[in-house]
């Protein structure tokens, strides 16, 4: 079927299988790896995407679902060589280390920063809490967070 | 190949139903499409009815709130009178899973799922929910405790989706609790829950209570005897603890992969011990 929806600010149609998961068309057919897939099963939340502002598990979607949506991965969250805030938090925190959690992690950042602009750090950790890291304890990464709510205020 | 079809309204719903009856309902698709690309054979058709905006959304009607199938848990966690109202509900949605589940899954997936681990149903149990039915010829209304006939099975004949339920108003309670034992604070099964409303006097009395429990039998667990024997004594650890035995009594877990029977009986008789924290 032919669907069409917006990509990382940019509208793209395209012939798909209806039922191919939504994971597979980005990673797969488009080339966008930054997208992980570990568990395929909605548990660790490495492939989470945002998806008309809301994170989204791209393991648990078929590609009809996006049709008319605006999709955006972690390759769609910097601006050309510019990083999101959230990212450059990420880097100066040490919040990355194997890498493969943070554009899952990244992207429910921007969700739950979008629902609270201003989290505590329980609510940080709830708002991460579908996102899983083998590597670093989560302390680093929740210090990213609000390091990057504290940039984001410094902006305003 | 299957076939993916987004109905807008539930007439093309119906129409979609009338064409294709062998056609699979999903919604949130968090559970239904979980291992979806392994399975074989594949349905021939899906029919995912997330954007039928007719059954998405929470109205205050008066007593009564009413609650689209299709709206997702984070709209529920959002809705002001659910929180007002209902808060029994929104305190189970906010333990349920994790932002992204809660983001694409459905109150009424959680129902249709009938799991006995579902985190909405302790709190619809309490809350009486009634279940909206329709097909393209026929509403009907059902107790939530009718509608879940046991584990994954409920009354839903060929056509019908479901596509509300109402919740009477729950003000009169100051206490809205809900519970949850997982394996992990988040992003986990119960291993048990237990909801609870209770209406108290100026000396702290209980005038009136409901509870249930999930995780612990094939549905979700009601105990009229512990509801008797608590109207009319204070909230307190001494009351409960009294009563705890009549939980251990009534309820039939199974041992899983998640904690043994034996657990489970025991920590579904203590959990009602949380509730002197609002002694």
């Amino acid at each position: 079927m032919e669907i069409a929806f917006f990509l990382n600010g940019t509208p793209v149609k395209l012939d798909v299988a209806p039922d191919r998961r939504v994971v597979d068309l980005l990673r797969e057919d488009l080339g966008l790896t930054g997208t992980k897939e570990a568990c395929g099963t909605g548990d660790c939340g490495a492939c989470t995407i945002l998806v008309d502002n809301e994170s989204r598990l791209s393991c648990l979607m078929l590609a009809a679902q996006l049709d008319g949506r605006t999709v955006a991965t972690i390759e769609g969250l910097s601006q050309g060589e510019s990083l999101h805030v959230i990212q450059e938090a990420f880097i100066e925190c040490g919040a990355v280390q194997c890498g493969f959690c943070t554009p899952g992690m990244v992207a429910s950042s921007v969700d739950l920063l979008h629902r609270i602009p201003s989290p505590t750090r329980q609510e940080i950790r709830e708002g991460l809490s579908g996102n899983l890291c083998r590597c670093t304890g989560y302390q680093k990464i929740v210090d990213a967070v609000e390091l990057a709510v504290r940039k984001l205020q410094e902006d305003r | 190949m299957t076939q993916v079809f987004l109905p807008r309204t539930l007439n093309e719903l119906w129409n979609l139903l009338d064409a294709e009856p062998d056609g699979r309902v999903y919604a949130g698709g968090t559970d239904f499409l979980v291992g979806f690309h392994e399975r074989a054979p594949r349905p021939a058709c899906l029919i995912c009815i997330e954007r039928i905006s007719e059954i998405k959304g929470v109205s205050d009607r008066g007593d009564w709130i009413w609650i689209g199938a299709a709206t997702t848990h984070s709209m529920l966690l959002a809705a002001p009178p659910i929180r007002e109202h209902a808060a029994v509900l929104a305190r189970g949605v906010s333990v349920l899973a994790s932002p992204p589940v809660r983001n694409m899954g459905t109150i009424g997936g959680n129902m249709v799922n009938a799991s006995p681990a579902g985190d909405t149903l302790p709190p619809l149990y309490v809350l009486g929910a009634e279940v909206e039915i329709e097909s393209r010829v026929s509403t009907r209304r059902v107790p939530i405790q009718e509608f879940i006939l046991g584990p994954g099975i409920v009354d839903l004949r060929r056509g019908e989706i479901v596509t509300g339920l109402r919740v009477r108003k729950a003000s009169r309670f100051a206490v809205h609790h809900y519970e949850k034992v997982g394996r992990r604070k988040a992003q986990a099964c119960s291993v048990v829950g237990m909801a609870a409303l209770i209406r108290l006097s100026q000396s702290k009395i209980i005038e009136e209570i409901r509870t249930a429990w999930g995780s612990v039998g094939p549905t979700v667990v009601t105990i009229p005897d512990v509801e008797h024997f608590l109207v009319g004594k204070p909230l307190g650890v001494k009351s409960l603890r009294e009563a705890m035995p009549l939980v251990a009594g009534s309820v039939s877990p199974i041992d899983d992969v998640r904690a043994t029977a034996e657990y489970r009986r025991e920590v579904a008789a203590r959990i009602l011990l949380r509730l002197a924290l609002y002694a």
